[in-house]
């Protein structure tokens, strides 16, 4: 059974209209990205998974006791509010030392524990939310934009450890991202949204889309090169991989 | 022991500075500080809404209190900005409330009682009402207290864990004029939200998590209130002003110890 099934789902603001009958499902372990313009209703579409926003037409079903882990585009902590990052990460309830040691050195800030949120980096700020949503043992990661404020190193090794994490624990991945070329290689199934859903499917088919050519350009074809190279799938046009790579680089 | 009247005058401040604490804390962080202001303020037409229906003045001022939350909530996201919507209420409701009282024809109040409390006319009933409305409100926030820090830290990580902010934020809500009724007698209308914000404010340096600070800032208003009232006694000054003055001082006190530990 589907973790998450959203089915024709419309969410308006006022009058206007962000998703248009949207629907998708997420499947246990599977790594889902969506990708998308700015303003194509990405977030949203995150926002009305967890219930955060009502829809105004379709519905969101999850599968009975889902538990989810939330990482946010953005937080802001405010300097008035004192708070450890053991603290932060005990208030799922029912967690031990043992529990915070292990998810903090899972999400790879493993000396943060007694650090005052409010003075973190961006980037150690990103894994402790990371950390936050791991430590419930969640069936399903929702991760929005999670890498904002980090550099192209730092992405690359937070989308790994988000591999790393899926096959260590089995949770599904739902994820936004703007980093096509880190995202693409590291997702099962791309969903290409625009108000509506344009295209979807594996990373392959969706870089090949006309739809997604018409949002993006051909220019991040190197995404899908640097996919292929990677996974080396031996697909049969490993030769544009290299040309492709070549002219991203 | 209760007849002596600064007994009962001292076990009324350390019950509202037990009720203001950790409620103040989530006023500080939620950046609410005039939203208690505005609740306050308007608890005074509950004042006088009691004295013409002849209600207990806590119930009045329980029930306006949570009328003016309400119509905020409602009017707010409908084109005003938050603090002259809020701005627009509380003084209204200020007004309305000593226009009301000077229709009160055979009721003589003393209005200055409730705009600046009468804490040295606590009686015992007084007493078991502040009592029993502060146990009511730590009570209410201790339950809610990790759904009320997880939708004050992000709406969004609450209703990803399956809490709904919008009810936490009742819950405070609720709490909020609890705790306004409890406090005129003590410190009166204008001065509430000052028992709400200077201890927290004060405590905030010298804590290191949420919990830490709700107990430093309830430690804060204890001593206040003791130390507030003992100062009135002896300078002969108003009461209620006086303990808010030593909160105040206590908070330029923790304020400098910041500064020095920062430059250490």
């Amino acid at each position: 059974m589907s973790l998450v099934q959203v089915e024709g789902l419309s969410v308006r603001y006022g009058a206007r209209t962000a998703l248009s009958r949207v629907s998708l499902r997420v499947e246990p372990s599977e790594i889902v990205t969506i990708v998308g313009p700015n303003g194509s209703g990405k977030t949203s579409l995150l926002r009305a998974i967890i219930g955060a926003i009502k829809p105004f037409q379709g519905r969101v079903v999850q599968a009975g006791s889902l538990k989810i882990g939330y990482v946010p585009q953005k937080l802001h902590i405010d300097e008035t509010l004192p708070i450890t990052v053991s603290r932060f990460l005990k208030l799922s309830g029912g967690v031990t030392a043992a529990d915070i040691d292990y998810t903090l050195a899972q999400a790879g800030v493993p000396e943060l524990e007694k650090a005052q949120l409010s003075q973190l980096s961006g980037g150690q700020f990103q894994r402790v939310l990371l950390a936050r949503a791991l430590i419930a043992k969640p069936d399903l990661l929702l991760l929005d934009e999670a890498t904002q404020g980090l550099d192209q190193r730092g992405s690359a090794s937070f989308y790994q450890q988000i591999e790393t994490v899926r096959q260590n624990t089995g949770c599904a991945v739902l994820m936004i991202s703007h980093e096509l070329h880190v995202v693409m290689s590291a997702s099962d199934r791309v969903i290409c949204l625009n108000g509506h859903v344009c295209c979807e499917g594996t990373p392959a088919v969706v870089a090949s889309a006309p739809e997604y050519r018409a949002l993006f350009g051909t220019g991040t074809g190197g995404a899908l090169a640097l996919y292929r190279h990677e996974h080396d799938h031996g697909h049969d046009h490993a030769d544009h991989c290299h040309d492709h790579t070549e002219a991203t680089e | 022991m209760l007849d002596d009247f600064m007994v009962r005058a001292a076990l009324a401040g350390i019950g509202v500075a037990f009720a203001s604490a950790p409620l103040g804390c989530f006023v500080v962080w939620r950046r609410m500080a005039y939203f208690g202001d505005a609740t306050a303020h308007a608890a005074i037409l509950g004042v006088a809404l009691s004295l013409a229906f002849s209600m207990s003045i806590f119930v009045g001022t329980v029930v306006v209190a949570l009328l003016m939350a309400l119509v905020v909530s409602v009017l707010s996201g409908r084109g005003y900005a938050m603090d002259t919507l809020l701005g627009v209420l509380a003084h209204s409701a200020l007004a309305f409330g000593l226009v009301a009282v000077s229709f009160l024809s055979g009721v003589r109040i003393d209005l200055m009682a409730y705009l600046f409390g009468d804490i040295l006319a606590v009686s015992r009933g007084d007493l078991s009402v502040i009592w029993g409305g502060a146990a009511l409100v730590v009570a209410l926030i201790g339950w809610r207290w990790s759904a009320l820090l997880t939708s004050t830290l992000s709406e969004d990580l609450a209703y990803a864990s399956g809490i709904n902010p919008k009810r936490e934020q009742l819950v405070l809500t609720i709490a909020l004029a609890i705790t306004v009724a409890v406090a005129i007698k003590v410190v009166g209308v204008l001065l509430i939200a000052a028992m709400l914000i200077i201890p927290a404010a004060a405590a905030r340096p010298l804590s290191r998590t949420p919990e830490g600070m709700a107990i430093a800032a309830g430690l804060i208003g204890i001593l206040s209130a003791i130390i507030g009232l003992r100062a009135a006694y002896v300078l002969d000054t108003p009461a209620g002003p006086s303990i808010v003055c030593v909160a105040a001082i206590t908070f330029i006190a923790t304020s400098i110890l910041k500064g020095l530990g920062r430059q250490r």
